[in-house]
Order: structure tokens, then sequence, then C-alpha cells
């Protein structure tokens, strides 16, 4: 099975990390992953984005044309990126920013207030966390447990104080997702 | 010159994999094969190459240089060389037309270096998306004279663990600039990436590197030659060694080429798209295998003879309009029926869509056979 994934925002809102977060996690579970950030000519506030691919076999191309997934982060990728989505394909929405009335009949929307749920953890910088654990709960990417167990790994040396934040806002966002 | 090799660039816990993009991981594989200089100027999609050697060149005690312009970058290589460090330095596409001059220096003089080019759209300016459009640059020497560089075309990163060792320890043995043919997607891609397997070439002995003459003979490199006969004796000595690179240098992989009737040519990132729209072929009985040159030049000219006993269908596939066709078909001269599909300016064709079109090309041709 290979799953794409299109991460997209503001710079600043953490996009890229996201991405690199599921990457990581992904190569920590066996998996084949590749991950492709957007590196074309940008502007400070303006749109960033980047590619995940997951596969249990090699990956022939880390670009998605047509992503089963995207992220959206804002109105700009939003309005970009659901035009590129495979038919049936899943759209998560930072629905703090983003208005989803023109949405595509054909795919499926998952809008989730992340700055609202972030604001009550104490900090919207964990936005973007509490996304990337709504989209593992509604595509199963990846193992959500195993990737709480390998927290301390994702994020790296000299963040070990910041466990504890990523992991309430990676289950906000799990555990809002319904099955 | 001797460099002692520190894994501590990387979390350097052994058989644990990192993520890491093409551009660092190039990075480290050098630092762990003993680079002692590295010269670059920055160009995007290969800027992260420059940015992780500056940092861990520090640590090292070795030399970095951010140079002045990519001219400048070959020629400090040029130098570093001729007094013996394992040199290297990076660009991407208008930065390498820059650097031909030196590096038809460097092939003169016989001296060893390694240089990288992460290809981008062109030509002029072109863009920052990836291509393989400087593919008869690299492989016809690039520069002014009659030269060769040895042309290595890895396609993934882990890949590159096992290129740019090799690239040092060919430069060396030969004494001779290599050129590590990459693109943008190679460098700004990540992909798990283990070094485990990454030793430091051998050291060659380096007799004629002019490191002051104190106790010995003088020496002396340069490529200035105006008896004109001296110049013809020096150029066949070249071609020589151009010989014996051919003879025992050439490196490719072959993907499903046992039953195959059709076989794909392609390098680099665009073998990886072709290995996918192969793998979807043959899911629908569809005979296809490929051929993937890991040596540009020397490019493996007999597998595809050889092949071309039993099989009459090729198709070549690149990122540029129509450059690596030209070495199928001298390989192939005149044998078999070679089929191309190739876009330049940056664009990243879809495994989907090189399956439609190699299907499609594969169907015309059983066609053909039958009537």
């Amino acid at each position: 099975m290979m799953t794409r994934t299109i991460f997209s925002g503001f710079g600043g809102q953490g996009v890229l990390s996201m991405g690199f977060t599921l990457a990581n996690a992904a190569m920590l579970e066996g998996k084949y992953v590749t991950y492709l950030p957007s590196y074309g000519v940008e502007v400070r506030g303006g749109t960033a984005n980047c590619t995940v691919v997951v596969s249990d076999e090699e990956i022939a191309s880390p670009v998605a044309s047509e992503p089963e997934f995207v992220v959206a982060m804002n109105q700009p990728s939003f309005n970009r990126f659901q035009n590129i989505l495979s038919a049936g394909g899943l759209i998560c929405v930072n629905a703090s920013l983003v208005n989803t009335d023109v949405a595509r009949s054909d795919i499926e929307v998952l809008s989730i207030p992340t700055t609202e749920l972030a604001e009550r953890l104490g900090t919207t910088k964990v936005a973007n966390m509490i996304m990337l654990g709504a989209l593992i709960k509604a595509s199963g990417i990846i193992s959500f447990d195993d990737m709480i167990k390998n927290l301390g790994e994702l994020l790296g040396e000299g963040k070990a104080k910041l466990i504890k934040l990523n992991k309430e806002a990676l289950e906000v966002g799990f555990n809002y997702v319904k099955e | 010159m001797r460099c002692h090799v520190s894994r501590s660039g990387y979390r350097g816990d052994e058989n644990l994999k990192k993520l890491m993009s093409g551009n660092a991981a190039l990075g480290e594989a050098a630092v762990l094969s003993g680079c002692s200089c590295y010269f670059g100027y920055p160009i995007t999609p290969q800027n992260e190459l420059t940015e992780y050697m500056a940092k861990r060149m520090n640590e090292l005690g070795r030399v970095f240089i951010q140079s002045e312009s990519e001219i400048a970058a070959i020629n400090m290589v040029l130098g570093a060389s001729v007094a013996g460090a394992r040199a290297m330095t990076s660009s991407s596409s208008p930065g390498m037309s820059l650097k031909q001059e030196g590096i038809s220096y460097l092939a003169a003089d016989e001296l060893p270096a390694v240089i990288v080019d992460m290809v981008r759209g062109g030509p002029g300016m072109g863009n920052i998306s990836p291509a393989q459009s400087d593919y008869l640059q690299a492989t016809r020497g690039g520069g002014h004279g009659d030269y060769k560089t040895i042309v290595l075309a890895p396609g993934s990163v882990q890949e590159l663990t096992k290129v740019v060792p090799l690239a040092f320890d060919l430069a060396d043995r030969y004494r001779n600039p290599v050129v590590i043919l990459g693109d943008g997607m190679l460098g700004q891609m990540m992909e798990p990436v283990d070094f485990d397997n990454v030793q430091p070439p051998k050291e060659y002995p380096k007799d004629y590197i002019l490191t002051g003459a104190k106790g010995r003979p003088s020496r002396m490199i340069r490529s200035l030659l105006f008896d004109t006969k001296e110049e013809e004796e020096h150029n066949w000595k070249l071609v020589r060694k151009y010989q014996r690179m051919e003879q025992n240098e050439v490196r490719y992989e072959t993907f499903l080429t046992d039953d195959a009737e059709m076989i794909v040519i392609a390098y680099g990132i665009g073998a990886r798209i072709a290995k996918g729209a192969i793998k979807r072929l043959r899911q629908e009985n569809l005979k296809v295998g490929m051929v993937r040159p890991i040596t540009a030049w020397p490019f493996p000219a007999a597998v595809l003879q050889e092949f071309a006993r039993t099989v009459h269908e090729f198709f070549v596939f690149e990122m540029s309009a129509g450059q690596l066709i030209e070495d199928v078909k001298l390989a192939l001269n005149g044998r078999g029926h070679i089929h191309f599909y190739g876009r330049p300016g940056g664009i990243i064709p879809t495994p989907v869509e090189l399956y439609r079109i190699i299907g499609r090309h594969y169907y015309m041709a059983s066609r053909r056979e039958q009537s």
C-alpha cells in the first residue's frame, strides 16, 4: 500500500515539520518513505508545502500529482490543493482559517478547528501537531501508538521538555476525529 | 593528506537510518570519504550541501570556503588537488557551465577532483526544478579539448553513500575529475539513509603533487604544451586512460530484463520513475525491463549490444529533450527499434504517465511484429 500526502499552509504554521514528523515516524515503523519539501521561489509569509510518500514497497517518485491526502492549513492552500486531490481523497482542513464552501463534491473534507484546540493547550504553536494527530486517525498511514512511543526520537535531541506538550496535541487531534 | 573520520555529524547509531536530504547525505558521505577540502558557491537546488559542509568541515577542522563564484570554487579545487587534498565542489546547471573551464584544466593536468551537479531546468538561468538536461555536458567532457570525466548517476539518497566514496576513489585512481550527476529532486528529497558501509577510499601514492621540492627534484603540473607533438602525445596518453576507464569502470543495474521484450533505458531519478511504471506494466503481463546506467560515462554500451541480440524494442526515458538517446543510438548502432519519451524544462513526469506511454508503445511494437 502506498499513500501520498501533501501538507500545505503559510510559512510558519509548521507545515514542513508536520510532514517531516510523519515521514520520520513512518521510517521508524520500517516503511519506505520520501519527503520532498517545496523549494520554489517563496516569500516570507507566503505558502509552504511538502509531500510525504509512505509505502510498503520501494517508492518510484517522491512527487504526488494525485495525492490521497491533503492537509490545508490556510485558504490559498485549500483552493490550490483540493484540485489535485484524487477523486475520493481526503482533505484535512484547518477550520479556524479555511472556508470550505467551495469544496469539490467528490472528495471528503475533515474540518479541524486547530487554532481553538491549540489555544486550550496554552499555545497555538502546536496547531500543526493537532492536525497531524487528526490526519493519522482519519488516514491510518502510520500507527499512532508507535508514533507516541517514538516521540522523543522524532522531536530530536534537546526537545525533551516539549514531548509532553506535543503528545497532548497529537492526542487532542487524534481524539477529535470520531471513528 | 590524511583525515580522521568522525561519525558525529549524523545521529551515529549503527544500523539506524536517519531521514536526510540527498544534499546533506552527500555531504556526510563526502566527509566520511575523507574529503579534506570543499569549495562552493550557493545555487538552488544544491544549497543544503554547501550548508552542510560549512558546518561539518569546520567541526572537523577541515577546509571549507564559500568562494566568490563558481569559477573561483573549481579553481580552488584545482589548487587543493595540486597540493594532494581530496577536494570537492558542487553546483547546479548554470554554475556547472561556469566550472567547465576548470574541469578541462583538471583533466588536462590529470588531477583528481569530485564535482557534483544537482541538475535543474535549463538552458540559461532556466528554473530550479529537477532536470536531466546536463547529460551531454557531463558525459562529453563539457569543457574544451579532448577529455572525459567519469560520470556517476545515483538514483536515491542511499545510493549516494555508495557513489560518493566511489567517486573519490576513481578520481584518485585515475587522476581524473569525477562528476556526480544528480538532479534537484535527489538533492532536495529526504529518504532514510545510513552510512554503515561508507569507508574512506584507500590512499593512493601521490608522486606528482606539489608540496615543495626540498630534498627532491622539482615537479611541474601544467596544461600549456606549445610543442604540438608533445600535446598530441599527452592527448593520446589521456585517451589510453579513458580507454582503461571504459574497460574497467562501467557500472549499471538491470531490472526484470530476463524475459523482457522491451528494455527501458533511464538513469537517476528518471530510472526510479521508470521502475514505478514498469512495475505497473508487469502487473498487466507486459514484458518490460530496464537497464539503468550508474556510470553515464563510461556508458554501458556493451550491455545494450548484448541485449540487442534477443530484444528488438528499446525505450529511452529522460527528463531532457533527447540527450541520453544519443548514447543508446551509438550503443545499438542501428540494431533494434528505439522509442523515446523525454520531458525537458524541469517537468517531473509521473510513473502513471510513463506507464501509459510505454504501454502504448509496447502494443504498437507487438502489432508491428505480428504484421
